[in-house]
């Protein structure tokens, strides 16, 4: 068995791990807060884009854009959006694992443009090319962000360099659940609805001028949406993860004191009977 | 509801500014203002960057947009804008330093000046000092 020293050693060690483990708890707590108010606060702006952009489709079915031409693919662009930080249970490795699934999935050349640090170093160090890379985003990404993050994206696509990106993200549901996902960002795709009529429409100026306006900004958007969800997801899976961590630190230490207890017990037995036979011995 | 009420609600990436029924509604449009009664005939256009007016309950209301576009269908006119403020949300000194920041780039005319931007400054800016008259 374990010294007493060693055992009040362990205690100390796990006591200070499980300061840490829920100050940072309660930091992503506060941050999920926040990430979670913009999160639904921005929701409705790219369900209407989304919305408005299928109808427009629906009714302009011999019309096309560049953002929407489909091209023979050459080489497959995928967005990927991580944390810069560890210490959040799954949520890089899911992200990680459906980007591995995707690469392999494809006989096309991938390139990857990877949002956070934990995904650029992992597959830098796999040696996956990395054509773009966004670092410190930020706990709070702005639309501007996102607007800059998507015109880019925009650039390489009519550039040729990609013919088609994927943006994986996590798709927040709760501070328990969250889903990563997969989303064809471009060309654009208009979700086809059930209900969607075919309205004629008055264009002002021009279908081609609406649609120069709408296309960019549902690509904005969509951006924007999947950084504010994985930002929101991000938080939740950190503050779960902490949580639990915490959990498991005051298991570990009543496991220990019992531990500790039982061999002060067991030293003060020996103790006695080391008195007793000595007293024993001197009658 | 009123008779001839129109269904508005304006978005923004942020959030949802207003959400109700009004009576008209004039709109910054690509080709200029542009009125939208009830039973309008089903619309798409692009905004500019301006000042929205709407009459709700009889009363005239300002609104501040920078650009983003408007769709008209079923008595509903949905406002996507890239961001918008409500007459009394306008920060006027603001608007009124940033107006005299982009005059003042403008009027000086430097080599590495980028023109389209600060001319969207100053529309900006004057669309709210307007608005919030």
């Amino acid at each position: 068995m374990a010294s007493m020293r060693d055992i009040r050693r362990r205690i100390k060690s796990i006591k200070s791990t499980q300061q840490i483990t829920k100050a940072m708890k309660m930091v992503a707590a506060a941050k999920l807060r926040r990430a979670q108010e913009s999160v639904v606060s921005s929701r409705p702006y790219s369900e209407k884009v989304q919305d408005v952009l299928g109808r427009l489709a629906a009714s302009t079915k011999d019309y096309s854009h560049p953002l929407m031409e489909q091209r023979e693919v050459k080489k497959v662009g995928l967005v990927i959006l991580t944390g810069d930080r560890g210490l959040c249970g799954g949520y890089n490795a899911n992200i990680i694992r459906m980007t591995e699934h995707m690469i392999a999935g494809t006989d096309k050349p991938v390139g990857l443009v990877a949002v956070g640090r934990r995904g650029r170093d992992y597959f830098r160090r796999r040696g996956i090319e990395i054509t773009e890379e966004y670092i410190n985003i930020g706990d709070n990404p702005t639309y501007i962000q996102g607007k800059e993050l998507a015109k880019r994206l925009m650039v390489l696509y009519s550039e040729g360099m990609f013919d088609e990106i994927y943006i994986l993200y996590t798709k927040f549901k709760s501070a328990m659940s969250m889903m990563p996902k997969t989303l064809k960002l471009l060309p654009v795709q208009p979700e086809e609805g059930e209900e969607i009529k075919e309205v004629e429409y008055i264009y002002e100026p021009s279908q081609a001028g609406v649609m120069n306006v709408l296309l960019p900004s549902y690509v904005e958007t969509t951006v924007y949406q999947a950084l504010l969800e994985s930002k929101a997801s991000e938080h939740g899976a950190r503050m779960t993860a902490m949580s639990s961590a915490t959990d498991n630190a005051v298991e570990i230490i009543d496991k220990l004191n019992l531990t500790l207890n039982r061999a002060r017990q067991a030293a003060i037995t020996t103790e006695i009977s080391e008195i007793v036979s000595g007293a024993a011995a001197l009658q | 509801m009123a008779e001839n009420a129109i269904n508005f609600e304006v978005v923004t990436p942020e959030k949802v500014i207003i959400s109700g029924n009004i009576d008209s509604l004039i709109v910054p449009a690509a080709l200029g203002y542009l009125g939208v009664l009830s039973n309008h005939a089903p619309l798409v256009t692009a905004l500019e960057i301006g000042v929205v007016t709407y009459r709700q309950d009889g009363k005239p209301k300002k609104m501040a947009i920078s650009g983003g576009f408007l769709e008209v269908v079923n008595n509903k006119a949905v406002v996507l804008a890239q961001t918008a403020e409500t007459e009394d949300k306008i920060d006027v000194s603001r608007a009124q330093s940033a107006k005299e920041r982009a005059e003042k780039r403008l009027s000086e005319r430097n080599a590495d000046l980028d023109l389209l931007r600060a001319e969207m400054a100053l529309k900006r800016a004057v669309s709210r000092i307007k608005a919030a008259q």
